[in-house]
């Protein structure tokens, strides 16, 4: 097995959280994308074990979801939203800006392996549109110039934990709703900033 | 017109750290799940309920105490929370989550003791890491101060929370996909019948799956009773709801009502108005799923009901506002976009019909299109849901399907010329 014990006591405490193993599934996949950067062969071998399905069945359900990355990815997954409130609020103009700087089509990475671009459907921050996401955290009201702003910020600064309230602060402007709760949380790759390992529950 | 505040009472009040223990017990929390647990028996909780009228608000609107009464018996019960939120247009669970995550579990408490459930899953949207923090970082705490857990605030009852992400599907919002994705499985929806969560729900266990904001409501229903809850609103739409407000308003944002304004008055007030004193040329009365409704249509009532009478839908709550400077084939060919993209696969007039569809609107907003376009769209709709009625025909397993086909026979409808107006009259095929 090619997960380290340390991922492998994650992987273990996670499944003893459901009633049945396979739902650890989804899980165990985010698992894999924040090791990787992706979901390696590797990786479907080592779940497939673990929850005890084939890996035809593991793969079936990565390639069903858009957040599993079947290529590896940048350091940075950059995710512009093109869906309705952010459309009619100019959003391809922050999509090409974004393009023409990392030079990047959708769903490529570059050669540093410092961006990975995609534009995406709704990621529910309408009321602050254009909206665009890096590693799964927010940024609301972003200007096409911000936008390059972000990506030179990124570019040059390499910061380690992706913080949601910094790039607001930065690069954003108009915002969904307050979001009031000082927060210095954030993503540390490719996969959502969540595990769900801390959790306290007492199995029978 | 103005807000009615209850589920972000606590949160206005206490901006700073609503989201954390202290602050909601300071301002009497997890009191009424205690006083529930402790005094109070599963059956006048679903009495309450009952009282209340509230209809689900995740874009059904289904009763919720109706839904709770179906609940098949078996030892094993489980209470699925949607957070799933990704209907275009909406992010009001995405506040509730973030930035009161104790009164949606409060909620929870309740609603396990009423329907004798033990095993929670919280399943939300795996583009909402922040709000997925807040709440396990809650669930937590709670656990910490044994309201989760065994034995409960002291009593016999043991309550257990699974936060559970998503890995971005849209699909995953409808109930049985979203049952088939907690399983480890392609968010796929099941055939109902027979798969009705009530019966044949998580592990073919019987499930009830409510949506964030309902049970947020929960808790201020038990404490204040259900009929106090039915006095605020209108008749088949009681209570308050929380509408995402976007598009072309000065004022985006979440704001909670008491339904029954006009979307006229709602806009014009708690919005701003419109930006650069434009007129509305259409706007979209419940997410991108809803056929939209006219700028002349303005003083339609924000009821389901009314709504409904209408022939679009409330939906979830999602209000986008177009004004007159918008291009609207290229707004109808991002909502198809979206349904194309998230169409599971599954059935043959969704998987094909919103490619389609997706195709013909690109090539005639980019000025390629064909006069046989036009009956060309409408043919493709009619074959996804036959006779492009309201509520929709359909011809395949959920509602996904028939919702690309919304905005279509909006513009159709409606805004025949601008459509027209794009097709270059010398193609004669």
């Amino acid at each position: 097995m090619s997960w380290d014990d340390k991922l492998l006591k994650q992987a273990k405490k996670i499944i003893k959280l459901y009633p049945q193993k396979r739902s650890a599934l989804g899980p165990l996949l985010h698992l894999a994308q924040s090791k990787d950067g992706y979901i390696s062969d590797d990786s479907i071998t080592v779940i497939s074990e673990l929850v005890g399905i084939t890996e035809v069945q593991v793969k079936s359900v990565s390639t069903f979801y858009s957040m599993y990355k079947q290529e590896p990815t940048g350091k940075y997954l950059l995710s512009v939203c093109k869906s309705i409130s952010c459309e009619i609020n100019n959003s391809s103009e922050v999509i090409n800006k974004v393009q023409e700087f990392t030079g990047l089509n959708n769903n490529e990475t570059d050669e540093e392996e410092l961006f990975t671009f995609e534009a995406v459907e709704c990621i529910g921050a309408c009321g602050g549109a254009p909206a665009v996401q890096v590693n799964y955290e927010t940024v609301e009201g972003v200007t096409p110039e911000n936008a390059i702003n972000l990506c030179k910020w990124l570019k040059e600064t390499k910061p380690d934990v992706v913080v949601a309230d910094e790039m607001q602060e930065n690069f954003g402007g108009i915002k969904s709703f307050d979001w009031a709760i000082q927060d210095n949380s954030g993503a540390t790759s490719t996969a959502p900033g969540f595990q769900t390992l801390k959790t306290t529950k007492v199995k029978k | 017109m103005k807000e009615t505040i209850l589920l972000t009472k606590h949160m206005r009040d206490n901006p700073e750290d609503s989201h954390l223990i202290d602050s909601y017990e300071k301002n009497n929390g997890y009191t009424t799940a205690k006083k529930t647990i402790l005094e109070s028996s599963p059956e006048k909780i679903l009495e309450e309920i009952k009282a209340s009228n509230i209809r689900g608000r995740g874009g059904a609107g289904f009763p919720t105490g109706v839904k709770w009464g179906f609940l098949a018996e078996d030892e094993d019960r489980y209470l699925v929370i949607n957070a799933d939120e990704s209907e275009p247009g909406t992010f009001k669970d995405r506040i509730l989550l973030e930035r009161d995550p104790h009164q949606l579990i409060e909620g929870i408490i309740i609603t396990c003791f009423s329907a004798n459930i033990k095993e929670a899953f919280i399943y939300i949207r795996g583009e909402y890491a922040k709000p997925a923090r807040r709440v396990q970082q809650a669930v937590e705490q709670a656990y910490q101060k044994g309201y989760l857990g065994k034995n409960i605030f002291g009593s016999e009852i043991n309550l257990d929370i699974v936060v559970h992400l998503g890995a971005g599907a849209y699909i995953c919002g409808e109930e049985t996909a979203l049952l088939n994705s907690l399983e480890g499985r392609r968010g796929e929806p099941r055939l109902k019948p027979p798969y009705f969560p009530a019966v044949k729900g998580l592990y073919m266990k019987p499930t009830l799956v409510n949506n964030v904001e309902t049970i947020s409501s929960v808790p201020w229903i038990i404490e204040n009773g259900g009929e106090e809850y039915n006095k605020l609103g209108v008749e088949g739409s009681t209570g308050t709801r929380i509408f995402s407000l976007s598009g072309h308003v000065n004022n985006p944002g979440n704001y909670e009502i008491e339904m029954g304004s006009s979307f006229g008055e709602f806009v014009e007030t708690l919005g701003g108005g419109i930006r650069n004193n434009k007129k509305v040329k259409a706007y979209i009365p419940g997410g991108a799923s809803a056929p939209w409704f006219r700028g002349d249509q303005l003083d339609i009532k924000m009821t389901i009901d009314d709504v409904a009478n209408n022939n679009s839908m409330l939906g979830s709550g999602a209000v986008v506002m177009m004004d007159e400077d918008t291009n609207l084939v290229s707004a109808a060919k991002s909502i198809v976009s979206f349904f194309a993209h998230e169409s599971c696969g599954q059935c043959t007039p969704c998987r094909e019909g919103t490619t389609w569809l997706e195709m013909i609107l690109d090539r005639i907003a980019s000025g390629r299109g064909r006069t046989s376009d036009m009956n060309l769209l409408l043919d493709v709709c009619d074959n996804i849901s036959p006779g492009l009625s309201w509520p929709p025909k359909m011809t395949t397993i959920c509602p996904l399907g028939p919702s690309a086909v919304s905005p279509i026979t909006s513009l159709m409808n409606d805004f025949r010329d601008e459509v027209e107006s794009l097709i270059p009259t010398k193609v004669l095929l």
